[in-house]
């Protein structure tokens, strides 16, 4: 109980600190936000109801009024923002990442890779798609139009985030709660 | 770690969390129901009034939280622009401004614990579902205490990389660090477990 209390916590605050560390690069000279790296692997490291609670935990602090969104956005203005839908989609991208780590018994690194995707680039993009589909007052297509300029990068962040969950699998198996 | 509530005291802040939050929630279905960009003008330029009625200070940060809407503004223009329908597009970033703006001007005007006393009411009846106040209020004390534990390690890390590397900082550093979050999760609940649980 104290345990999970504590890891969803710790990642709450992890997703926060991803967005919040200025420039990594992912690729050379691109600074990309890593924030949506920390849904990912709240779901691939917690599995599917503790990574979505991390995110829900992370983004109640976000509603109350804390800078915790990449570039130190935050507030009750972007849940009415057109990004609303990605935020809509934090938790559910984090729940299917999970659900595919647990459900599917291969190899860690696979499992996260196809979880990540499903989660963090299908989930997350379909929800954020009809978010400004709606606020914007587009169609489906134009609204998925300037979705599509972050595919390559979180396809990318899909790649770490296999890589980083293995790691952690390899040196805290007991840690990866998806898995444990 | 600062939060986005305004340092300049206005008599906004002194009204209560939870009658701003009913307020800014009707206030933002009647803006998404207006549907002349003349009406919607006027509601811009109330808010905008409102914003100024506070200083030029409260204002001034009132706009740099609109900052992050521009591209979305730049994209309605030059759409609507391009269909020659100049009309649905003043009403659609009249909308996404207004929306933005009035949620924005309470969470200027209402200090992190209001808003937290707010939310754990609000969450109050999940108590059914087997989530307790008291954990979820410990829940969110260690985010906020721990994001700026976490960033301190993310910039130790980022400096022992620039100690070594010619190459600017890059990915590999998020391994170690959700190594660190990880430890620390587990070091937490000893702790807890240690001072009799939850």
């Amino acid at each position: 109980m104290e345990r999970n209390l504590t890891h969803i916590a710790l990642f709450a605050a992890l997703i926060a600190v991803l967005g919040l560390v200025p420039k990594i690069d992912l690729v050379s000279g691109v600074p990309i936000t890593a924030q949506s790296l920390g849904i990912m692997l709240c779901g691939t490291v917690l599995g599917a109801k503790r990574g979505a609670l991390a995110v829900l935990l992370f983004l109640a602090l976000v509603a109350a009024g804390l800078p915790l969104l990449a570039g130190g956005r935050g507030g009750l203005g972007v849940f009415a923002s057109p990004t609303v839908g990605y935020l809509v989609g934090f938790p559910l991208a984090a729940f299917t990442a999970g659900l595919v780590v647990e459900r599917w018994r291969i190899s860690i690194g696979v499992a996260a890779f196809a979880g990540a995707v499903l989660g963090g680039i299908v989930v997350m993009h379909l929800c954020g798609i009809l978010g400004m589909a709606a606020i914007l007052g587009k169609s489906l297509p134009e609204a998925a139009m300037l979705a599509l300029p972050f595919l390559a990068g979180d396809l990318l962040k899909s790649g770490l985030a296999a890589g980083i969950t293995q790691g952690l699998a390899r040196m805290r198996p007991a840690s990866v709660l998806s898995r444990a | 770690m600062l939060t986005l509530t305004s340092p300049v005291e206005t008599w906004l802040h002194r009204w209560p969390a939870g009658v701003k939050l009913a307020m800014v929630a009707l206030g933002t279905v009647l803006i998404f129901a207006i549907k002349d960009p003349w009406i919607m003008g006027l509601v811009v330029a109330a808010l905008m009034l409102a914003y100024l009625a506070q200083g030029a200070r409260f204002a001034a940060q009132g706009l740099r939280l609109l900052h992050p809407l521009w591209p979305f503004f730049l994209i309605l223009a030059l759409w609507h622009l391009w269909l020659a329908e100049p009309r649905q597009g003043l009403l659609l970033a009249g909308r996404m401004l207004s929306a933005v703006a009035l949620a924005n001007l309470v969470t200027m005007t209402t200090r992190l614990d209001a808003m937290l006393a707010v939310l754990e009411r609000l969450l109050a009846p999940l108590v059914h579902l087997g989530l307790r106040p008291r954990v979820l209020a410990l829940a969110m004390a260690l985010v906020i205490r721990f994001v700026p534990v976490l960033l301190d390690k993310a910039g130790q890390l980022r400096q022992a990389w620039r100690a070594r590397s010619p190459r600017r900082v890059g990915a590999q550093i998020v391994l170690p660090l959700a190594l660190a979050a990880l430890d620390d999760a587990d070091h937490v609940a000893e702790a807890l477990r240690a001072r009799g649980g939850l």
